[in-house]
């Protein structure tokens, strides 16, 4: 085996081990979130989305993009894919608790689309975050904590 | 989805829809309403279910009496501001203005009015005629909105109005209201509180307006020979703003 063998082979193991369960389950529980190389994404208000995680992880813009047409030109306001509703139940509290806006990095749309790369504009125009005083009573903000951080692999 | 789609039109379309109307039907019935027939058609072309798509069968439209219209009232232009989340940045010649207080005066008699203007929400509005995109467009309601997704900040549709009802957003702007959305680079204008209006509640103005300003300002569905503005338009004189124009606003007048 030359060198170039071994510096593959080490690569290799550790790529594996970034990739591995247990790499995730580290960035989890020692609440690092600098030392992992995935996304924190923030836990959303209530037990589940308008649709499946995976589902909505590669959809979500199609769902937002149809719902966007509907609404504007035909005046269709359901709740299921409406942004105002996406951005209720995943609000994200702030250092004084209010929800942060898209200017903050732990903003639960950026927490992947940083780490992806994609730049939305979508907050140009709208609102990054529930109104004021507009969230229910029972609404409950949570902060971007490691331990909910659903990643594909982790599951 | 699809099923809905099929009969949405975007703009005036006074085609017989016999899916949608059955359908509206049936769900006027599910919900056990007994209504005289009239009450029955206004209840339901109003669209109360947000999820329903607006229809053609409504012309929203607005009376706005000047008789009741105090000169120095502006209540429905800060309730509009503070319902949209509109902000001056100092600069009144390009700042967002939805509704403004126009003074007229007659220089013969002396005779001098301060009348509200916004956008008169025309039956055939040409900054949807001059819009190069499509985001210019009139909802099948008579709403005439602008498409801000599709909108590439030309501002033809500020040349063709002649109510000079729009606005360019040429400020970054932060902490929109969520029900209006707004942007740097798009042309807005009065939507009518088209947010509210599918919710079934009134547009900011007329409701400030009843409830600190005169009176003024009544708003329903032209197109209802039963509703208070079809009543008060048929039984009164009223005038539209350059009618001469014959884009035929939504927006009329009494005692200009
Ligand atoms: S500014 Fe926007 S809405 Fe107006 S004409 Fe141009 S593209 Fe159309």
């Amino acid at each position: 085996m030359n060198w170039r063998h071994i510096c593959i082979t080490l690569l290799a193991v550790m790529l594996i081990g970034i990739g591995s369960p247990g790499a995730v389950v580290f960035a989890e529980e020692g609440n690092a979130v600098g030392n992992s190389l995935l996304p924190f994404i923030p836990m959303g208000r209530g037990n589940a989305c308008v649709e499946d995680t995976d589902f909505m992880r590669r959809n979500h813009m199609e769902l937002l993009k149809h719902q966007r047409d509907e609404t504007v030109l035909e005046g269709t306001r359901s709740d299921q894919y409406s942004l105002t509703e996406c951005l209720d139940c995943h609000a994200v509290a702030g250092p004084d608790a209010n929800p942060v806006t898209f200017a903050d990095s732990s903003h639960f749309c950026r927490a992947c689309h940083d780490f992806a790369s994609v730049s939305i504009d979508c907050f140009q125009c709208h609102a990054s975050r529930p109104e004021s005083g507009a969230l229910p009573d029972d609404h409950q903000f949570s902060g971007a904590f490691p331990g909910t951080t659903r990643v594909k692999g982790s599951e | 989805m699809s099923s809905k789609t099929k009969d949405k039109k975007m703009t005036g379309n006074s085609g017989f829809d016999p899916t949608r109307r059955s359908f509206l039907a049936a769900m006027a019935t599910a919900a056990g309403v007994t209504l005289a027939p009239g009450v029955v058609l206004y209840g339901i072309s109003r669209s109360s279910s947000a999820n329903a798509a607006v229809s053609s069968e409504v012309r929203w439209g607005m009376l706005i009496d000047l008789g009741r219209c105090d000169n120095g009232c502006d209540d429905c232009v800060s309730a509009c501001a503070k319902e949209n989340g509109l902000r001056g940045f100092g600069r009144p010649e390009t700042d967002a203005q939805w509704i403004r207080k126009v003074d007229i005066k007659n220089p013969e008699t002396g005779y001098s009015k301060s009348l509200p203007v916004m956008c008169q929400h025309c039956e055939n509005p040409p900054c949807v005629d001059v819009c190069p995109t499509g985001a210019s467009f009139k909802r099948a309601d008579g709403i005439v909105l602008v498409n801000k997704h599709t909108c590439i900040g030309c501002r033809y549709c500020m040349m063709a109005c002649p109510y000079k009802a729009r606005s360019f957003v040429h400020e970054t702007l932060e902490d929109q209201k969520p029900h209006a959305p707004r942007g740097k680079g798009t042309v807005e204008s009065c939507t009518l509180c088209v947010h509210r209006i599918d919710s079934d509640r009134q547009p900011a103005c007329v409701e400030a307006c009843s409830d600190t300003g005169g009176g003024a300002m009544l708003f329903g569905d032209l197109n209802d020979p039963e509703s208070e503005i079809s009543k008060r338009v048929a039984n009164y004189a009223s005038q539209q703003i350059r009618a001469d124009l014959g884009l035929n606003p939504g927006v009329r007048y009494r005692n200009l």
